[in-house]
């Protein structure tokens, strides 16, 4: 904690990386709360394909998000290899669904590329910036913006 | 060193705000039943300790003001319990108005602002004029009884010096109590010249004697110039089951010998918490029935002390049941319910498990598993209790509204209430206070007819408002009804067509046009009042309700009067629940909607075409809901005959068959929030975690059944376009 604190007053970023495929991924430290192995989930209903269904972490119930799906369309044939990061968005505590966890990159704030505009592409809005950390691209989620649609799916329209 | 200080008084602060709002509100609650007439005394000492209360502390944080205000009110409040003044409804109302500017003074002192100087100065003034038995209760001969009665017949002691004869029997268990006599006989020593004899008659020989029971007995001859209140203070913590203690005057030099002589004679008061506590209220508060203030006591009271009424704790220990609590912070119940949440799982866990283990085999594990079953239920059960409040909480501020509304609409409307000892969790009683406001508002601006609109219909010119709440297949069902108008469907119609809600041409039920007030912005109230009618209430009510798991329906019948329906969940934290599979998914039904399941016959289920699979069952109609199509599941049972049909009854009671795979078993379920860390989703109330760590969805009959509907629709719009 403290040393992450004093990253940022000396204006480092640091990210957690990790693999879809081979392309790699990062996420801000701040926000990861864990990392766990793959856990089979519960569907819910009426769901999109990406969203895995939710797991109990410890008590809570938590939804768990498949990247690759969600980026590609095509679903993470999950195994017990596989890694969930779970992380904190806003006041609430979700799953990510990955291959596997690659690296931890620190980063100074201001080599953090913006993401090429590109619009009408789904990706762009799903990504904060881009990195190069020894000669590999890192794109950075902003996982906020990503899962918007998802977590506040309007209560009125369910009602 | 002082900012210390400052911190832990802005805790008490605190604390001291939130008793405040407790005892406003049950002073209120108080007051409105002296308003309508079926208070007694006990409720004016009730409400005089309310304020005592708040005085008390407003004094210890220098609250000035406040400790002004609630001083004069104190004192009013006391001259009435002493009977000096009358009660009648326009005190009742005055004591109410009192109570709602005692209110703002502890919001101003709360908010650290200070309120007009002479805010609530008309109040102050009448209340002081009740003190001085003044004009408020203009019953003139009734208010003359109680005053008179005092001036007659005791005899003047010149002395200040007074003479009490006391006898203090302790029983032989009062030391297992905590109460050492010696402490009691130096505490009376120092009121004044005490003499002290001891009977010794009750002492056993020694190889008989217990050393912990208190064998001997006294009587004291004590000369102060305290009253008898100070005297009965010392012996303050000894009741009447520990010790019995009567209280004498003796008249002068009569330095009396005579155990006799209290016995027979009626002024001997009981003191401290004796059993007569009935006697000690009666003691000239004889308010409601004045006349009757039994000669018999004045001898026993000093009159060199004019009634002091003080609020003697002898009196309110004796007329009031404590009931024994502890204040707790909410946060610390919670952690409790979590914990006992995860003991539940923990518990289904170790019962998986065990399924392999026989009874031959491991016969202590098994019973040790079954009686860990029931302590983890009976711990549960206790928990939820403690946060489970009866509804009365909420309903209390009912009558006040009606009447304030009714009087301000000028209508006439009268308020039944029942099942107000209805417990629910605090949580949902929280959620439920703006709404049912609204809604009562509601009832009288829009329901209720004017009085003379009622006559012209043939209806009493009172119109009734029936606020009802009970326990009804694990909810808690909340019904506020009128005897009015209805809904005016025609109006409500042409409102929403006005506002683009409803596209003109448009077929829609009766019960649809019924449920469009609660949409966003519609109000169809012709102008606009302050007492409702700015089109933002109803979809309010709606959203407050649906955010703890609740859903609001109305009917109405134009001319005869409408009922709004609200169900809530009961608690929201464990129930029990019936485990279902579906495909390869599992879900849990709750309980209390299940009637029963079955395999219907093949001739017993068939196709209809407006409404979609049907079951005949004891020739009775239920609609199917098929889940699987509903949640997208595949690989389930889809024929009826090869599956199960569990029949459940919704809340509204209507009853539908649920289609599925088959029913893997009870078991308590401990219950999860979805949204908690995603949304919620439709067709399900929420989660809950099962013996082997897997979530498992909680079913909602009530919105499955919607869903069925919509369904059916669909699939009929779907028929009709091929």
């Amino acid at each position: 904690m403290s040393y992450s604190n004093e990253a940022a007053q000396a204006g480092v970023r640091q990210f957690i990386s990790f693999k879809i495929g081979d392309e790699e991924y990062g996420v801000d430290i701040m926000a990861i709360r864990e990392i766990k192995g793959w856990t089979e989930t519960t569907e819910l209903p009426d769901s999109p394909p990406y969203l895995r269904g939710v797991i109990n972490l410890r008590g809570a119930i938590i939804p768990v998000f498949d990247l690759r799906a969600r980026f590609s369309g095509v679903l993470t044939q999950a195994t017990a290899r596989h890694v969930t990061i779970v992380v904190t968005v806003g006041r609430r505590v979700l799953g990510l669904l990955v291959d596997a966890v690659a690296d931890i990159i620190t980063v100074a704030a201001d080599s953090i590329q913006p993401v090429p505009d590109m619009d009408g592409t789904d990706r762009a809005r799903f990504l904060s910036g881009l990195v190069t950390v020894e000669g590999r691209m890192v794109a950075l989620l902003d996982l906020e913006n990503m899962l918007r649609g998802d977590l506040h799916a309007a209560h009125d329209a369910a009602a | 060193m002082s900012d210390d200080l400052g911190y832990d008084l802005s805790q008490f602060k605190a604390t001291y705000f939130e008793e405040c709002a407790e005892l406003l509100a049950s002073a209120e609650e108080t007051l409105s039943r002296l308003q309508d007439g079926s208070g007694t005394v006990e409720d004016l000492n009730a409400v005089f300790r309310c304020v005592h209360s708040i005085k008390g502390g407003a004094g210890a944080f220098s609250f000035d003001d406040l400790v002004h205000f609630a001083h004069v009110f104190e004192t009013a409040m006391d001259a009435l319990r002493s009977g000096r003044a009358e009660p009648s409804p326009q005190l009742a109302e005055l004591l109410m108005r009192g109570n709602d500017v005692l209110g703002d003074f502890v919001r101003a002192a709360q908010e650290g602002v200070s309120l007009a100087s002479d805010h609530g100065a008309d109040i102050l003034a009448q209340l002081a004029a009740i003190t001085e038995g003044g004009p408020v209760a203009p019953l003139p001969a009734k208010a003359v009884a109680p005053q008179a009665a005092p001036a007659a017949p005791p005899p003047a002691v010149a002395s200040v010096f007074k003479c009490y004869k006391i006898a203090f029997q302790p029983t032989l268990a009062m030391l297992r109590t905590g109460n050492d006599p010696l402490l009691m006989i130096r505490e009376l020593a120092a009121l004044g010249d005490l003499d002290v004899a001891v009977d010794r008659s009750r002492m056993p020989s020694l190889t008989e004697m217990d050393p912990q029971a208190a064998y001997l007995s006294w009587t004291f001859t004590l000369t102060t110039d305290k009253d008898r209140q100070a005297i009965a203070d010392v012996f303050e913590f000894v009741d009447g089951d520990t010790a019995t203690i009567t209280i004498e005057e003796i008249q002068g030099a009569e330095e009396g010998d005579g155990w006799g002589l209290f016995a027979p004679l009626p002024t001997a008061a009981p003191a401290a918490g004796a059993s007569q506590a009935g006697d000690v209220e009666g003691d000239g508060w004889g308010l409601f029935a004045p006349q009757s203030a039994p000669a018999a006591e004045q001898p026993a009271k000093p009159a060199s002390v004019p009634a002091t009424a003080a609020p003697t704790p002898a009196a309110a220990a004796g007329g009031q049941v404590h009931t024994t609590s502890i204040r707790v912070d909410l946060d610390k119940v919670d952690r409790l319910v979590n914990m006992v949440g995860e003991l539940v799982i923990t518990q289904a866990m170790l019962g998986q498990q065990a399924i392999g283990f026989s009874v031959e085999s491991h016969p202590e594990l098994i019973q040790g598993l079954q009686e860990l079953s029931h302590h983890t239920r009976e711990l549960q059960e206790s928990v939820m209790a403690i946060r489970a409040q009866p509804v009365k909480a909420l309903f209390s501020k009912a009558p006040r509204l009606v009447r304030d509304l009714s009087s301000k609409l000028g209508k006439q409307a009268r308020l039944v209430m029942s099942g107000e000892n209805t417990e629910v969790d605090k949580t949902v009683i929280e959620q439920l206070s703006d709404p049912l406001t609204h809604l009562i508002r509601n009832a009288l601006d829009h329901g209720l007819e004017t009085p003379e609109e009622r006559m012209a219909v043939g209806k009493p010119t009172e119109g009734t408002i029936h606020l009802a709440a009970e326990h009804r297949s694990g909810r808690i069902i909340i019904e506020i009804s009128d005897d009015g108008r209805g809904i005016d469907r025609k109006r409500v119609l042409e409102k929403a067509i006005d506002k683009g809600l409803v596209e003109r041409g448009q077929q829609l039920t009766d019960e649809q046009v019924d449920m469009l007030i609660f949409a966003p912005g519609f109000s169809t109230a012709s102008e606009v009042s302050d007492v409702s009618g700015r089109g933002v209430g109803m979809d309010v009510v709606r959203k407050n309700i649906q955010d703890v798991g609740g859903r609001v329906v109305v009917q109405s019948t134009p001319g005869a009067g409408s009922r709004f329906i609200l169900s809530l969940p009961l608690t929201l934290a464990v129930m029990d629940g019936m485990l279902v599979a579906i495909g390869g998914q599992r879900y849990v039904l709750p309980l209390t909607n299940i009637v029963e399941s079955l395999r219907p016959a093949a001739h017993q289920a068939r196709f209809l075409v407006d409404v979609g699979d049907v079951l005949t069952l004891r020739g009775e109609y239920i609609r199917l809901i098929p889940l699987h199509r509903l949640f997208g599941i595949g690989n389930a049972i889809t024929d009826p005959t090869r599956g199960l049909v569990v029949v459940v009854e919704t809340e509204g009671g209507d009853r539908v068959g649920l289609l599925v795979d088959e029913l893997l078993g009870q078991q308590q379920v401990v219950i999860k929030s979805l949204d908690a860390n995603f949304r919620p989703v439709e067709g399900i109330s929420a989660a809950t975690i099962l013996g082997d760590g897997r979530v498992a969805l909680i079913l909602d009959v009530g919105a499955l059944r919607v869903m069925g509907e919509r369904l059916t629709v669909h699939d009929r719009n779907a028929a009709a376009a091929e």
